[in-house]
């Protein structure tokens, strides 16, 4: 028989989901930032793997020459982005969400069973209460990634007033560095989240909206009689 | 059977009403609600970006956003301090082949015999002075990682008088009747090519200085001869070439890049 068994308190799935267009809102304004002055790429030797960024790219998203524009979005979404990264930390510790979202001492082994598992090379994914081990990790990981965000987004803002936190991240030029590469881990994360959510299915996906999700409920006497033993 | 005719429990009408739902109907009903209500919210963020990209623009930028990097700068002016300075970093340091990054203001030849700074306040005759009018103040060196808004910074090497000391010895940048200071300074080449608005105290700041070497030698064209402003608490943006007029005034001087859409105080 089925039940609706209660998953993602509202406040969790507020803060989620007002961070997807203020993120967006941030990573968009930061390239058209980046674009004013872009060096950096991935290369070994010579040879350039990832060039960050081609000028297609830049094109094809319409992100050239708008540097003025991304400043002024930037600087006005960062308190957005600082405001509802804060409440969400604030709301988990103060409500116990902590709990579930804090990588503990299973929380690394069972993150490489449920790798092994999503790839297809073990059969069964360990058991969860609400979020497995690879979830805890990436879902603090990602928590963390957002106060590097705001720490070395500080220390490029204003590198004179706070020269002594520029200073402690490798100087402005590696905290600019720093700031991107943040950035490339939330796009990374995003991807990763998408695919893992289109294959954890439907109740998953519905459970962040609507914040139940449905499961057999295995405490009432099924009407059916019950298979024989083997 | 009514709740009236239930004699063991009373509950409320609403929740006897549910009761009477299957699991599935009421799966069915809160997912149907919630996506309703989630469709409803998303249009939320397309209505707030609808809004801010159709307002009136000021300076090049949508109003809304202009008044909040106002609000900006005024959380800035909170932790400003003329204590806090830019790093400074060893003379060998210093790049040698110094970057240029714009013309404006720059686009027209300047007799360097004829120059002059005119520097003008309100309620007292204009000053007309020669660089070696300048020279006559102690001379400041700095070494410090010049940042361009564009995101690029280069260590450079700048010598001339603190701003500061200018204003001193000329009595300058304080209102006839109070004596309290101005709120901001503003600067322009002498054709007006180019003009830059900065806030007292950052003019203040003991690195900002009225530039006349670089690496050492006498400035050259590219790099603002015969004085310069530089300004390490700004983007490069604010550190004016080529100073033909200084002036004092309580409302915003007008400033270039601030009408081309950039923030007004750009201050680092």
């Amino acid at each position: 028989m089925k039940k609706l068994v209660y998953k993602h308190p509202p406040a969790i799935r507020w803060f989620h989901w007002i961070n997807v267009p203020i993120l967006f809102v941030m990573i968009w304004s930061g390239t058209l930032i980046y674009w004013a002055y872009d060096p950096y790429k991935i290369q070994i030797g010579d040879t350039v793997l990832i060039q960050f960024f081609p000028d297609s790219f830049y094109q094809f998203f319409r992100l050239r020459r708008r540097l003025a524009e991304g400043m002024a979005w930037h600087f006005v979404f960062m308190w957005l982005f600082m405001l509802n990264g804060l409440l969400y930390v604030l709301y988990t510790l103060i409500f116990g969400e902590w709990r579930y979202l804090v990588p503990n001492r299973h929380s690394f082994r069972e993150a490489w069973q449920v790798t092994l598992h999503d790839l297809g090379l073990r059969k069964t994914a360990p058991p969860q209460v609400k979020y497995n081990g690879a979830q805890r990790i990436a879902y603090s990981a990602v928590i963390l990634m957002g106060f590097g965000s705001l720490l070395t987004g500080l220390a490029i803002y204003k590198p004179t007033q706070f020269a002594g936190l520029t200073g402690l991240l490798g100087g402005y030029e590696t905290a600019r560095l720093e700031h991107f590469i943040l950035t490339v881990g939330y796009v990374l994360f995003f991807f990763v989240h998408i695919a893992q959510v289109i294959r954890a299915g439907w109740n998953n996906f519905r459970g962040m909206v609507a914040g139940f999700e449905v499961q057999e409920d295995r405490s009432v006497v099924s009407p059916q009689p019950a298979d024989p033993q083997p | 059977m009514t709740p009236e005719e239930n004699t063991g429990e009373r509950l409320p009408e609403r929740k006897t009403h549910r009761e009477e739902l299957t699991t599935d109907q009421q799966i069915r009903r809160r997912t149907l609600k919630a996506f309703a209500w989630f469709g409803l919210a998303a249009l939320v963020p397309a209505g707030i970006w609808k809004w801010i990209t159709t307002r009136p623009r000021a300076g090049g930028i949508p109003a809304p956003f202009r008044k909040a990097l106002q609000a900006n700068e005024a959380v800035a002016g909170s932790y400003f301090s003329p204590t806090h300075l830019a790093p400074t970093f060893p003379k060998e340091r210093a790049a040698r082949k110094v970057r240029v990054n714009g013309w404006d203001g720059l686009k027209t030849a300047l007799d360097p015999e004829a120059w002059r700074l005119q520097v003008e306040q309100p309620g007292k005759p204009a000053l007309q002075l020669t660089l070696d009018d300048l020279k006559t103040l102690p001379k400041q060196e700095i070494i410090f990682q010049f940042k361009c808004i564009e995101g690029w910074s280069q260590i450079q090497h700048w010598g001339g008088v603190r701003f500061a000391d200018f204003v001193e010895k000329y009595d300058l940048g304080r209102r006839p009747g109070s004596g309290e200071r101005f709120g901001y300074v503003g600067m322009k080449t002498p054709d007006g090519g180019y003009y830059v608005g900065i806030d007292m105290p950052s003019a203040l700041h003991p690195q900002t200085l009225l530039a006349y070497e670089m690496n050492g030698e006498p400035l050259t064209v590219p790099h603002g001869a015969p004085l310069r402003l530089i300004i390490p608490v700004k983007y490069g943006v604010k550190n004016l070439k080529r100073i033909g007029h200084i002036w004092f005034s309580d409302d915003r001087p007008r400033d270039f890049w601030a009408e081309r859409g950039y923030d007004y105080h750009v201050g680092l």
